[in-house]
């Protein structure tokens, strides 16, 4: 079992995952467009921490300006229908996009991890049971489904977390199954199961290690994906009324928009920007961390 | 034959090897999947406050007789199990409940607004596979050239871009500011010339804006889709073999690269049916297209449970079946599929 092979596998799979910080950060600054995502997405950081300093208003409070003011230099995105400010809005909105998409994601990324590792680590018809019930989420249409359960179950923001959570592990799952799957049978696995190791030591200590660098990249993108899910709930009107989001402003904007396209207009570029932001930065990492693939691909 | 579970049905090698045999077990295995989405509906039935007849007929307030039929037709008084056999058997005869709003079968709302749907999204599809392939094409005989780059980068941009928001800065360009295309509707000509060659020119100004904006996730993704995949394909060896034989450019890449090329994107077309309805209906409600879309706002707005269900279970039973279809596309394209 343990043959000249193991070596090279276990040295090849600790390159993979002993991430050299400055070998990964010099693959992904190569990349113009990962570095964007990363500077923009820096910056919304920036604005979430301080977005109570930055905007001047109160950004549910109406009336602080003259309704439906355009951009200008007392109102930098102008006013609302309601003479809410509108960069205040966009400045708050920062945080709950922030909060549904890390929420979401921390949510559906734990239990995806937990049911694609029993997938692949437990195989034959626990597998196939599981995988059957991960393909037919992954087939529901998760946008519609989410609209019929925010308007059963009320639109609070943790509602719209929790939906979003439920909606989104398969693909976590899937991946997580697969890497399961190729790394259940490598030697260094072996090697740890003929020295004794528990099931436990070998799902944590060997393999899930290995499978992270997926689990991120996907988390990255998911994250763009529960900001696009609760902006289109919002903006169909199933936001929470007592927080600001940007689906949730367009969404108020929506009856003026022909005199005032701005209302709508910047916090839908808002919600644009932070998605392409994780999206950039998603891709990044993947190219980053496995750049064989990126050799292959340029071959 | 031998089948003990319709999900696992264990069907003799040689007959699997065929393509009946393979149409026959992916329909099978779709009937678990039907059933789940159905018993997701009546538990959440269930599940939502209120009187259940409620979230069958959306009022507690319709008339007496129609309740009463109701509750007879759906077997309120019986048992819960016995109430899920009946529900289900109800479902799938096309029987969704009654709209509180509309007073009329759900289906009947549903199939008024279909054709809409279809027309929207088979124009969306055909925008985003027609100019996402040729860009692949285009740029994968290139690859990191300034073209290549300027369209990747694009498509990155196109993936991220909100649909409601992507269709709201159109309107607002196209249609408010240079007056050139229809802010939203189907139609502007009278009922009567709906059919004529100025009625169907009329329809199709109005499809532009819908169309660009519910394609455009799709037609970033078939564009990334094929690049990469016509990168791989043109350094393989029979490529390489084609290319010394001296058979012409064009030949190579339209012949024998895209052919095998085409088979991710038909499964990506399915896989992704079921994300593009969730845009149909934000397109919808942005240019007020009368589609399913537009009808789940409508309802979402009134609180319509009957309807905004039914939609669900509808537009779930598509996608499984375009799912299906794209499956067995796919069967019949590659022989290989239909071994495993």
């Amino acid at each position: 079992m343990l043959e000249g092979s193991t070596f090279s596998e276990i040295h090849e799979t600790l390159l993979r995952h002993a991430v050299n910080s400055k070998e990964l950060w010099h693959r992904y600054v190569r990349s113009k467009p990962a570095v964007v995502g990363l500077f923009l997405l820096v910056g919304f950081v920036f604005v979430a921490i301080f977005a109570g300093s930055i905007s001047g208003f109160d950004p549910l409070r109406t009336g602080v300006g003259p309704i439906l003011q355009p951009p200008g230099r007392d109102y930098w995105f102008g006013t609302d229908d309601s003479g809410r400010d509108v960069f205040s809005g966009v400045m708050y909105g920062t945080r709950v996009a922030f909060l549904v998409g890390l929420a979401a994601v921390l949510g559906s990324t734990i239990i995806g991890v937990i049911i694609g590792s029993i997938a692949g680590f437990a195989g034959g018809r626990v597998d196939d049971l599981l995988m059957r019930f991960t393909e037919t989420v992954m087939i529901i249409p998760t946008f519609v489904l989410a609209l019929l359960l925010v308007a059963i179950f009320g639109s609070s923001i943790w509602n719209i977390v929790v939906v979003i959570t439920v909606l989104s592990w398969s693909w976590a799952a899937r991946l997580v199954r697969a890497e399961f799957l190729t790394l259940k049978g490598r030697e260094y696995v072996e090697a740890s199961k003929a020295v004794g190791s528990s099931n436990w030591f070998i799902i944590f200590r060997e393999i899930l290690p290995n499978a992270m660098t997926s689990v991120i990249v996907n988390a990255s993108l998911q994250i763009a994906n529960a900001v696009l899910i609760e902006a289109g709930l919002s903006f169909l009107g199933l936001g929470d009324a007592n927080v600001v989001s940007w689906g949730k402003m367009m969404y108020d904007a929506r009856e003026v928009i022909r005199f005032a396209p701005w209302t709508s207009l910047i916090p839908g570029a808002a919600i644009f920007i932070m998605v392409l932001s994780f999206n950039l930065v998603g891709d990044g990492l993947n190219d980053a961390l496995n750049p064989r693939l990126k050799e292959t691909r340029a071959k | 034959m031998k089948m003990r579970t319709p999900c696992r049905c264990h069907v003799v090698m040689s007959e699997s090897r065929t393509m009946k045999g393979y149409v026959i077990r992916r329909l099978l295995q779709t009937v678990p999947t039907v059933i789940v989405i159905i018993l997701l509906n009546f538990v959440l039935i269930h599940m939502a406050s209120g009187d259940v007849t409620y979230m069958l007929l959306g009022s507690e307030v319709g008339d007496p007789e129609t309740i009463q039929h109701l509750r007879q037709t759906f077997g309120l008084d019986r048992p819960l199990h016995e109430q899920l056999l009946i529900y289900l058997a109800q479902v799938l005869q096309g029987n969704f409940g009654v709209s509180y709003w509309f007073r009329e079968p759900v289906l009947n709302l549903i199939l008024e607004r279909l054709p809409a749907t279809i027309l929207l999204m088979s124009s969306a599809l055909s925008f985003a596979v027609i100019l996402g392939i040729v860009l692949g094409v285009r740029s994968s005989r290139k690859p990191y050239s300034p073209m290549d780059s300027a369209i990747t980068v694009s498509s990155l941009i196109g993936y991220s871009l909100p649909v409601f928001w992507l269709g709201e800065l159109l309107m607002v360009i196209f249609a408010l500011w240079f007056g050139l295309l229809p802010s939203g509707g189907l139609h502007s000509v009278p009922t009567g010339q709906i059919m004529t060659t100025e009625g169907i020119l009329d329809m199709l100004r109005h499809l532009i804006l819908p169309t660009v904006v519910l394609g455009t996730s799709q037609l970033a993704l078939i564009y990334r889709l094929t690049r990469a995949n016509m990168l791989e394909i043109l350094g393989q060896d029979y490529i390489i073999a084609a290319k010394a034989k001296g058979l012409d450019e064009n030949a190579i890449v339209y012949g024998h690269a895209l052919r095998n090329c085409m088979l991710p994107v038909v499964t990506v077309i399915g896989i992704n049916a079921g994300f593009m309805f969730g845009g149909a209906v934000l397109t919808e409600t942005v240019f007020s297209w009368p589609g399913l879309g537009r009808l789940m706002y409508d309802s979402l707005l009134r609180r319509d449970y009957p309807v905004i269900m039914g939609v669900f279970i509808f537009i779930s039973i598509m996608v499984i079946i375009f799912i299906l279809i794209t499956d067995i596309a796919y069967a019949y394209l590659d022989p290989r599929v239909r071994y495993k």
